[in-house]
């Protein structure tokens, strides 16, 4: 590990150390926050348990679904748009709004139209993850250079041809921007759904959890969601950094 | 030219919206005119204007805390290679976790009601606007910098003339984001612990199944994000070109 990386794990133990300390000593009461280690042996049991295995399922398996959509929607829709410069100057207001609007406000319309399942949360995960991969695709599709493009004229590439062979895999990293943001945003979406109101999910049990006062099994339940979540984000960081390095060749 | 595009994207999202209601059905959705008469009437409604004044209130507060405290962090690890590089990936993970999870440890924290609805919406706005103004201050070119020492000015007025210039473009466009992420974390804080506010309206018209009051109180919601939004990006744009 580098220098760098091994101070940044220096800070992160460090935080939760003092953390620990902090509640040991009293300082931080401990009604309000149970010790780290508590929370690592609660989640421990939790899991052993099987008793969320339902709600785990659902929650990763909304997440997944949201994720699939929006890429592919989202591919789709930046392909199209950026092909017909009329339409995307005026979707161009859109695209700079659209993370100003709150994509929670729209959840209890989606209850009502899809009642309640699974959909509204897959619903909020996509909406708030579209965007993200639109704007990315339209944003690495600008940059294929023309030359490659006049390349594919002077061989008389068709569209779809083009469009596979030369745009698609030059924008690759910046459609990867754009699903590193789709999975975040899909796992805030879904969870932050499942939290307001649902019927299953982690989010919902944590909300459960809270309004039992079952402390050790809410920070138990909220630790596995930072935990699963950031190790996602750091196995796909790792992963557009090997997909960067084999492109600067 | 921007004007007419502006208006042809409104009047495309009305007219989708009017479409989506004709297939939906009214009791999913309402139409955009009775939505827009409602929204009017509860502008109109004395008793919907202590709900707006109490979110408006957290969420300045909120906003200025995020400002405060985001900038700080941001400007500090960014004035320093080594700390940049050590807490930006720490941010970005950060930024990426389902803030909304951690509502619970706010509210037993600060108990229900402002204070917890302010922290909630800060938190949400600190981490991108940190992240963009530790960003903003690495990425200032370094030959401005060195410019500024071979003409000797003093710390002070290379702060002034080149650092603040040289930034502000980024800094405020993670201003930006942070305003429109504050906002959601305020209306998320106020949708479970609040007795007030447009987030417990919205909860309140949710658990009744009150469509009217939802419709309208979601399209008050959007018109303002937007319009705050708009503005912000014209001034972000004009630092941008200016840059």
């Amino acid at each position: 590990m580098t220098r760098v990386g091994l101070l940044r794990l220096a800070v992160i133990v460090g935080a939760v150390v003092a953390l620990e300390l902090l509640i040991r000593t009293g300082i931080v009461p401990r009604f309000t926050i149970i010790p780290p280690s508590e929370m690592a042996t609660a989640l421990v049991g939790v899991l052993a348990s099987g008793k969320f295995k339902i709600d785990i399922t659902v929650t990763l398996s909304n997440v997944a679904m949201a994720i699939a959509s929006s890429m592919i929607v989202g591919v789709a829709a930046g392909t199209l748009l950026q092909g017909a410069p009329a339409v995307r100057r005026i979707f161009d207001p859109l695209f700079a709004t659209y993370y100003a609007i709150p994509m929670y406000a729209f959840y209890p319309l989606l209850i009502v139209i899809f009642g309640l399942g699974d959909m509204p949360q897959i619903c909020i995960g996509f909406l708030l993850a579209v965007m993200a991969v639109i704007i990315n695709t339209i944003n690495g599709l600008d940059r294929v250079p023309r030359v490659l493009l006049k390349a594919a004229q002077v061989h008389r590439m068709s569209v779809w041809r083009t469009a596979r062979r030369i745009r698609l895999p030059y924008a690759t990293p910046y459609i990867f921007t754009g699903f590193k943001l789709a999975v975040a945003y899909s796992f805030i979406g879904v969870i932050g759904a499942e939290f307001i109101t649902s019927s299953r999910g982690i989010g919902y049990e944590i909300a459960y959890a809270y309004n039992n006062f079952d402390n050790p099994l809410m920070y138990s339940l909220i630790l596995f969601i930072l935990v699963i979540v950031i190790s996602v984000n750091m196995s796909l960081h790792t992963w557009e950094k090997r997909l960067m390095a084999r492109r600067r060749r | 030219m921007k004007a007419r595009d502006s208006l042809l994207l409104i009047l495309i999202v009305v007219a989708a919206w009017q479409v989506f209601h004709w297939i939906v059905g009214d009791i999913a959705l309402r139409s955009p005119l009775v939505t827009a008469r409602h929204a009017l009437a509860l502008l109109a409604d004395p008793g919907f204007w202590p709900h707006l004044r109490e979110t408006l209130l957290a969420f300045a507060e909120a906003f200025a805390i995020a400002m405060g405290i985001g900038l700080f962090i941001g400007l500090t690890l960014g004035a320093s290679r080594l700390a940049g590089d050590v807490a930006e990936p720490i941010l970005v993970a950060l930024y990426s976790i389902p803030k909304v999870t951690l509502y619970p440890v706010i509210l037993l924290i600060f108990g229900i009601g402002m204070p917890a609805k302010v922290a909630f919406g800060a938190i949400h706005g600190i981490v991108p606007i940190s992240i963009f103004a530790l960003n903003a201050i690495r990425n200032i070119n370094p030959v401005y910098l060195r410019t500024g020492q071979v003409l000797r000015m003093s710390p002070l007025s290379a702060t002034r003339k080149i650092l603040i210039p040289a930034a502000l473009p980024e800094i405020v466009t993670g201003i930006r984001v942070g305003f429109s992420l504050t906002l959601i974390g305020t209306l998320l804080g106020e949708m479970f612990g609040a007795q007030r506010g447009l987030g417990h309206m919205l909860l309140q018209a949710m658990t009744r199944h009150n469509m009217d009051a939802i419709m309208a109180l979601t399209l008050l919601l959007v018109v303002f994000a937007a319009v705050v939004n708009a503005a912000l990006l014209s001034l972000d744009r004009h630092l941008h070109s200016r840059a």
